[in-house]
């Protein structure tokens, strides 16, 4: 998989928030997501399109509808390449102080 | 075919063969060098049975006691192609409303690349299942696109 094509996938605000919107409801339809996002059905699709491009979203056909699924394999990877094992306890430490000291804002961290 | 919506869609490409891919799923030794959690006390994991359509199997930790962590039945085995499993914990797999059931479905896409799509369905029900699963699943995957296109085992 071409690690370019994740980076430009998630160099977009729109495309960062499509996946928020995944993380927060898995398997969602095309209709669901634009109901969701200020913009208009085509570019939703283009913005997908990419996104399953470089294997962030997954796709299934349930019947008539199609489901997209954050598929969180790539930022797995990425994970794995730059942050140590022996760094997770420290990183989750930090990573829960910034939560608790922006929890009044947690949706936007 | 299942028809309900999965929780869960993962997918991956590996430079490898479906021949290959299918023999890490089912190759006892094989599963070993891939089925390791992210937390490093984790003595990892082996998956056993015939792989017979209505067989049982096991997700056995390597521990002295192999402890059986997962069990299922085998409800589809066409290799090496598809593979789809019952998941449930031990004090639970008489209860079938418990279950959940995982697909393997491995696609050629050329000589030597495959797209593996691992589907968990039927989740819903147990948000602790649930939980540790969405973790779990990136992992394993990432570990056995690593020991498949290096052929090394993890380090652990």
């Amino acid at each position: 998989m071409d690690i370019d094509k994740v980076f430009k996938a998630l160099a977009d605000p729109g495309r960062r928030h499509l996946l928020d919107l995944l993380h927060k409801e898995n398997g969602q339809t095309l209709s669901a997501l634009c109901e969701r996002m200020d913009m208009t059905r085509q570019a939703v699709t283009q913005h997908l399109q990419l996104l399953e491009e470089a294997n962030l979203v997954a796709t299934v056909r349930r019947g008539r509808e199609k489901l997209h699924y954050l598929n969180p394999v790539p930022l797995h990877e990425i994970y794995e390449r730059w942050i140590e094992k022996f760094e997770r306890n420290r990183l989750g430490t930090l990573h829960n102080l910034k939560r608790r000291l922006e929890a009044h804002d947690d949706d936007k961290a | 075919m299942t028809t309900t919506k999965p929780d869960f869609v993962y997918v991956t490409y590996i430079a490898t063969t479906p021949e290959k891919l299918w023999q890490a799923l089912v190759d006892t030794d094989v599963t070993r060098q891939y089925w390791i959690g992210p937390n490093a006390t984790d003595p990892g994991h082996v998956n056993v049975s015939e792989w017979t359509p209505g067989s049982q199997w096991e997700h056995q930790r390597l521990d002295d006691a192999r402890t059986v962590d997962i069990v299922g039945t085998v409800v589809e085995s066409t290799p090496p192609r598809r593979l789809v499993l019952s998941w449930a914990r031990p004090n639970e797999a008489d209860d079938a409303s418990k279950h959940s059931r995982v697909t393997f479905d491995v696609e050629p896409l050329g000589d030597a690349l495959i797209r593996l799509t691992v589907t968990h369905e039927d989740l819903a029900s147990d948000p602790k299942m649930l939980s540790g699963i969405s973790g779990g699943w990136p992992q394993i995957l990432s570990n056995l696109k690593t020991f498949l296109e290096t052929g090394r085992a993890l380090p652990r």
